[in-house]
């Protein structure tokens, strides 16, 4: 039987580039999840060898002030052309971008540059006007975890843990969110298109668990740019994230892994919301769901201590699931400072178990 | 002078999102926004293809073309190929242009993104920065965070970050260089005068509705942020 048009999704994969990335970071990932992106590269230089380059004069890609309609789409282009320019002086030509809002950007002023040929032309002209620089454009461009997903198997093979139940044997249920701007912009683009995303998916299948596929699994984590980013709109944030909590529980999962900087901070961070203002938590006994990045988990079954790579700085802690895969911690390790200096505790929530 | 659809012609967003709409409203029954707020991306699509300038206006000026979330589903999901958001965006640059963004409660709002994400930008290199996201403007952060904050030279350290510091690495310092080449960017291709645009068209409204304007978080940034 032929396949209907939208079965060849489920198989569509990218080209990925196999060494030499240029790395570009994440301002939501910097700031709130501050070791991430080193146990990134930590992952890929250490782990697999590979050649990762961190430049120092990078910027934002400005793409949170674009989608909030406040920045003219020429800047934006202006502003990721010179990244491009970086890129080509330090001397690689697969650029990796450790943001979904980000990877969305780029390949949307690609794919204008190529539908409006002018728009690439004035790029350039603004780009050599205000900076003197050129540029080259890539000749592969991924997201992070695009990277993890290639080397989903080297990673397996090197974990100390899987996604796994210790105590019982079953598979842990993993929740996986892909964020709008992976695929749904440009399905090409995105590991198994919008239809079926398997970025996220196959790190499950391939390191033990059990994927949930509920309702709500594709709809958006409610970031909205300008709705979050005012204290007044908040609430259209918070009530797209708890349409995914309130479809996904009855699964009961076990852990959410999200594959966006702002989807992994809202389905984090609106746990704890939702707790303290409607008292209901969406984890066993009290506790929410962990809601990790993909290296984060890669980090966790590799065996990396779970404070050295941030996990303490979510606001739904992780040592429920950490019980579950069998992997011991160090408890009174989790908010010490450097050489062990005492920094305190943060405070419990009044309804959220930490 | 050119009409607003003269002007929303040129916007390449609007050419690429905005071909033939047939009005079957999957946009809108996909959209986040549709869903907890008056919004209607069918609708809007709908009074754009009917070519009426006063009715055009009336959108500039509405806070419907602002309560998208820019989660761009209905790209896909459009049987046209039509993209809403992309007719959003462009909508939005003109009602900045302008100046009818400051007639709608919503449009208003863009003064408090700017002095945030905006300034935010050209200070530091990011658009969110640490020693700007305190708890009381972003409650949600809760204490993990809060606790984050007080110790975070510290905790920086611990994991590894280049906080403060001038080299490579997470929340490193943007150096002079690069932020005097993003100032230069935005002085050269609109980002500098739509702020400017931004900040006029707010002092003169902040005046009308009697509410104190200056710079920072001030009056009118608070009412704007919080209400």
């Amino acid at each position: 039987m032929k396949p209907r048009n939208n079965d060849n999704w489920t198989a569509y994969q990218k080209e990925i580039a196999d060494d030499h990335y240029y790395f570009a970071r994440s301002c939501i990932r910097q700031n709130f999840f501050p070791a991430a992106e080193n146990l990134y590269i930590n992952i890929l230089r250490d782990l697999l060898g590979k050649d990762v380059f961190d430049d120092a004069k990078q910027t934002s890609c400005t793409g949170i002030a674009y989608h909030s309609g406040l920045i003219p789409m020429e800047t934006i282009m202006t502003v990721i052309a010179r990244q491009f320019s970086l890129m080509n002086e330090a001397g690689y030509e697969n650029f990796v971008v450790s943001c979904v809002t980000s990877f969305g950007i780029y390949v949307e002023m690609l794919e204008t540059w190529k539908h409006f040929p002018e728009t690439e032309k004035n790029t350039r002209n603004a780009l050599k006007r205000a900076t003197g620089k050129t540029f080259e454009i890539p000749k592969n461009i991924v997201h992070a975890s695009d990277v993890i997903y290639k080397f989903r198997k080297e990673i397996a093979a090197k974990a100390k843990y899987k996604l796994v139940n210790a105590n019982t044997g079953e598979p842990l249920k993993v929740v996986d969110h892909i964020g709008c701007h992976y695929a749904k912009i440009f399905p090409s683009h995105g590991i198994g298109g919008a239809e079926y995303p398997y970025v996220l998916a196959g790190l499950i299948d391939e390191w033990g668990g059990q994927q949930v596929d509920y309702p709500e699994r594709r709809h958006c984590c409610g970031f909205g740019f300008r709705q979050y980013l005012l204290k007044s709109n908040r609430g259209y944030s918070v009530t797209n994230s708890k349409k995914k909590f309130d479809s996904m529980q009855p699964y009961k999962p076990d852990l959410i892994i999200a594959n966006c900087p702002g989807c992994t901070f809202f389905l984090d961070r609106w746990q704890y919301v939702i707790a303290e203002q409607e008292g209901k938590t969406y984890g066993e006994n009290g506790y929410g769901i962990p809601v990790l990045t993909y290296e984060e988990l890669a980090g966790l079954l590799l065996g990396y201590d779970p404070w050295d790579i941030g996990l303490q700085t979510h606001q739904v802690q992780s040592e429920v699931l950490m019980e579950k895969l069998g992997i011991s911690f160090n408890k009174a390790d989790k908010y010490k400072g450097p050489g062990g200096i005492d920094l305190g505790v943060p405070e419990n929530p009044v309804t959220l178990r930490c | 002078m050119p009409t607003l659809y003269e002007q929303l012609e040129k916007d390449v967003r609007y050419q690429e999102g905005m071909k033939a709409c047939m009005n079957c409203g999957v946009c809108t029954a996909i959209c986040p926004a549709a869903e907890v707020s008056d919004y209607d991306p069918r609708r809007i699509l709908n009074i754009i293809q009917e070519r009426d300038e006063t009715a055009l206006e009336t959108l500039l000026k509405s806070d419907e073309i602002w309560r998208c979330g820019e989660c761009l589903s209905c790209k896909t999901r459009c049987p046209r190929g039509n993209t809403p958001c992309y007719v959003i965006q462009a909508l939005r640059a003109l009602s900045i242009e302008t100046g009818f963004f400051i007639e709608s409660e919503q449009g208003r709002k863009q003064l408090a993104i700017k002095r945030t994400v905006g300034d935010h930008i050209l200070k530091y290199g990011y658009c969110v920065y640490i020693d700007e996201v305190d708890n009381e403007t972003y409650p949600e952060q809760g204490p993990v965070w809060k606790w984050l904050r007080k110790n975070r030279d510290s905790m920086m350290k611990r994991l590894g970050t280049s906080y403060h510091k001038n080299k490579a690495g997470t929340l490193r310092n943007t150096a002079r260089e690069s932020l005097d080449d993003l100032k230069k960017i935005f002085d050269e291709t609109g980002g500098t005068s739509r702020f400017e645009k931004i900040e006029k068209f707010s002092a003169d409204k902040a005046r009308e509705m009697n509410i104190e304007f200056s710079k920072g978080k001030d009056e009118y940034w608070k009412f704007l942020y919080n209400e």
